[in-house]
């Protein structure tokens, strides 16, 4: 059991009740090229508008790598092709059959055949996308040989789904993928489990477990590979959520890729949280549509701190397995710097609620203030439960000194490892857009 | 607050882009986000701590208000019992409280007009918003100011303090030294006889004072005669109990350790400063004080170590300057050892230097330039882990 101390629960309301919620499912389903880290803005698109697709059959490949190939989460029609600026695709529409039909891909029995011929299912089927890889995640690069593949099992994020309710009903395909895992590794498969983690992530057969408890970022994967086996230089090392191990593992046991999803819909303005079973893609439209409160809100795929905003009508991202929705905060407040009474979530004790740990706040996506330059220091460490130096990491990235970089240990954190950095940064920087910014020049110029 | 809103959302469009006032607009800005913290929307992260700058000064200043109150309480009192009035603590409440207002409030009010006065300047000028950082240098200036300081000697360290240590840097965040000690170590070093020796820590007018009075502060006294000086002095109540309670003459807001210990708990439960720089001076200030009462080293022989830490700055300095987190280390080992040696530092001045009886404010100084370099060897010793891992 490994006890990270360093961090912070943001209690929010909204978390995910237990329930399961009876919602219609939407028509329409997309695939987000944006989502994935690494691959060029205009990607080739393989359907035409109109053209009929099933489940499993590509939609579209990287240019940089025609053998990654993105599939269809659901059978049915291309609806829409949506382009945005510089004409990137954003969105490749499908409108969903009510019964859905699967692409068959040979079945494939993990124990007995080669690596070349998982990997080759994976890129066929269009799952490898559901592979990351570290440093910089980015898509798992067909062509090299993770040093490990880490896989967290519960998440610590603000609002955060139960991993225990999402997995439930694919333990045995989530089983099967790890054996699928297991065969593109040289090392070993590692799951970082949670206080509470259930038997299916407990008892797994084939891999290596560590326990973790403390405040979050202890559910994030990168901290869990800094505390089992950190990233040196020139490592690489590879990363999956849960859910995405069950498709894999079902692709391989049944041949069909099968994008079911259990997903959380949390945050304060909805009128029910709980979980719903979905597909990857698909729109929040019909689900929102009667349980918002009240029309100024904003919508968020992914957790408070590093999921993505969307439209009312905008879809679920390929990784994500939350929709949030919070209110917006978009009007000013009267000498709020010095009011006592704001009630906002904070690090520092400056608000009298700090006496009340516990309570759950009502947020909204307000700034709370203006940027300046960096005043307070040791904000970051505090938050942060790994052997580095965030605010020097993020100095060093805003004067471009590529050692320094690489000592400080770019190669160790991802965006969602410095949120909370961002968060509760007095001076409010950008710490998770500059962060990508220096990954990326490391990544494409280093 | 609608009234506010109403009139903002009147005058705004003046100082924005195309706008007749549009050179002003980051002046307007500042009193704008005085009254509204503006509703833009998060970036990045869909939600913020509710904490930023503003409100990050305004605690610092909340905690120096009881020093500055104390202070302006204990110049009246040193002024009438120089008088030979008054000299019971209870005694002549309002008139201190009235004589030490009239001393102080023009300071700060000085302090602070020509400090945001150039804050505002130089914002409009280089187009950048207002930086709160003033709000706390503002308040700090006159705190380590003698009560009898010239209002403009007062405005001419303050603008050196702000063009020359920190607009020079670029503004707040950017400054090596701390602002407000640079005010002081200006006036220390270019009018000395205004901020040093016995007679410039009791306010009014030296003619009326009692026959054979002396405005030496305590830790002149054990200066000049260690401990028996101390003990022969006592008939200026220069006891344990006074120097806590700060009834003795110094800078105006130096002398009360239990008012500033209310400030260090507003800081350290807020979280605001860093209780390692705090304790980690402390510490270093007792070693050295250990030694230095040790016979035949200093001139404190025989002056407990403990009596350091009510003495003179040594508090004052320690809450409110040394924690000044952008000109104090940045790592947590850092600020140990930054705040280590600004104890031992401050208590060789005070002690082995000929010259001058308190060493708290050039300690500061002097490690504020070192602190990078403290940093520097921390992050590198970071960088050496990680580089061996890789081995």
């Amino acid at each position: 059991m490994i006890k990270l101390s360093r961090g912070f629960d943001i209690k929010l309301l909204g978390k995910p009740s237990p329930e399961h919620l009876n919602v219609t499912q939407p028509r329409l389903f997309a695939l987000k090229p944006a989502d994935v880290v690494g691959i060029g803005p205009i990607p080739k698109v393989l359907v035409e508008l109109g053209s009929r697709t099933l489940a499993g059959e590509p939609l579209f490949y990287d240019k940089g790598d025609p053998r990654i190939k993105f599939s269809s989460p659901v059978s049915g029609e291309v609806s829409e092709i949506r382009r945005g600026a510089k004409r990137a695709i954003t969105e490749i529409i499908i409108s969903a059959d009510r019964e859905q039909e699967f692409h068959t891909f040979d079945r494939l029995d993990p124990s007995s055949c080669s690596r070349d011929e998982v990997v080759g299912l994976l890129l066929e089927s269009g799952a490898w996308g559901l592979l990351k890889q570290r440093p910089f995640n980015t898509l798992a690069d067909p062509d090299s040989t993770p040093r490990d593949i880490f896989i967290s099992c519960f998440d610590t994020a603000p609002l955060a789904p139960d991993y225990n309710v999402l997995i439930e009903g694919k333990e045995d395909a989530f089983q099967h993928g790890l054996t699928v895992l297991g065969k593109l590794t040289s090392g070993d498969v590692h799951l970082g489990l949670g206080p509470h983690s259930a038997d299916v992530f407990q008892n797994a057969d084939g891999v290596k477990t560590t326990s973790f408890s403390g405040p979050h970022p202890a559910g994030n994967v990168g901290v869990q590979i800094h505390h089992v086996a950190p990233i040196n230089k020139g490592d690489v090392v590879w990363t999956i959520k849960p859910q995405d191990v069950a498709i894999i593992g079902k692709l391989f046991r049944d041949g069909i890729l099968d994008t079911e999803r259990t997903v959380a819909l949390t945050g304060s303005e909805t009128n029910q949280t709980g979980y719903f079973k979905t597909r990857i893609g698909a729109s929040v439209d019909t689900l929102l549509s009667d349980q918002l409160k009240h029309e100024n809100v904003r919508c968020i795929s992914g957790n408070p701190l590093t999921g993505t905003q969307i439209q009312k009508d905008g879809f679920l991202g390929l990784y994500d397995d939350q929709i949030t929705v919070i209110e917006s905060g978009n009007k000013p407040e009267f000498l709020g710097w010095l009011v006592p009474s704001y009630k906002r979530p904070s690090l520092s004790r400056t608000f009298l609620s700090f006496l009340r740990p516990d309570k759950e706040y009502h947020v909204n996506t307000n700034n709370h203030g203006e940027e300046r330059a960096f005043v307070m220091t040791n904000q970051y460490e505090r938050v942060v439960p790994m052997d580095l130096f965030p605010q020097h990491l993020i100095k060093s990235i805003l004067y471009s000194d590529f050692e320094q970089m690489e000592g400080l240990g770019i190669y160790e954190v991802v965006e969602e490892d410095l949120a909370l950095c961002e968060f509760v940064c007095t001076s409010k920087q950008p710490v998770q857009q500059i962060l990508r910014a220096g990954l990326d020049l490391v990544r494409l110029e280093g | 607050m609608k009234l506010f809103e109403n009139l903002i959302g009147k005058v705004k469009p003046h100082f924005e882009e195309g706008g007749k006032l549009e050179n002003y607009y980051y002046g307007f800005e500042a009193l704008e986000t005085f009254l509204f913290v503006p509703g833009h929307p998060s970036q990045g992260t869909h939600i913020k701590d509710g904490i930023d700058l503003k409100r990050t000064m305004f605690t610092v200043v909340v905690a120096m208000i009881p020093a500055l109150l104390f202070g302006m309480w204990n110049v009246g009192h040193q002024h009438f019992v120089a008088m030979g009035e008054f000299a019971a603590m209870g005694e002549g409440f309002m008139d201190k409280i009235l004589f030490g207002s009239v001393t102080v409030l023009p300071i700060v009010i000085v302090a602070y007009g020509v400090g945001l006065g150039i804050e505002f300047v130089f914002a409009m000028i280089r187009r950048h918003p207002v930086n709160e950082g003033f709000l706390v240098s503002g308040m700090l200036i006159p705190l380590i100011m003698p009560p009898t300081i010239p209002l403009w000697m007062v405005a001419l360290a303050t603008a050196f303090a702000v063009i020359i240590g920190k607009e020079a840097f670029g503004g707040t965040g950017m400054n090596i030294l701390n602002v407000a000690l640079i005010a002081r170590v200006f006036v220390f070093f270019a009018y000395p006889t205004y901020m040093s020796g016995d007679a410039v820590w009791v306010a009014g007018d030296p003619s009326l004072f009692v026959d054979g009075f002396s405005g030496a502060t305590p830790l002149g006294v054990a200066y000049l005669g260690g401990a028996q000086a101390l003990a022969d002095v006592s008939f200026l109540h220069y006891d344990l109990t006074s120097l806590i309670i700060g009834t003795v003459p110094g800078s105006i807001g130096e002398t009360s350790v239990i008012a500033i210990g209310i400030g260090a708990l507003i800081l350290l439960i807020t979280g605001i400063a860093s209780w390692r720089v705090m304790a980690s001076v402390v510490v270093g200030a007792l070693t050295a004080g250990f030694l230095f009462s040790l016979g035949g080293i200093s001139f404190f022989e025989g002056v407990p170590a403990y009596a350091h830490l009510v003495m003179g700055s040594m508090m004052f300095a320690t809450v409110f300057m040394a924690t000044d987190p952008v000109t104090s280390a940045h790592t947590a080992t850092g600020k140990l050892i930054y705040g280590f040696l600004i104890g031992i530092f401050g208590m060789v001045i005070r002690a082995l230097n000929p010259a001058y009886p308190e060493g708290w404010m050039l300690a500061i100084l002097l490690m504020n330039v070192f602190a990078p370099t403290i940093d520097h060897f921390v992050v590198q010793s970071n960088i050496k882990r990680r580089l061996s891992r890789a081995l």
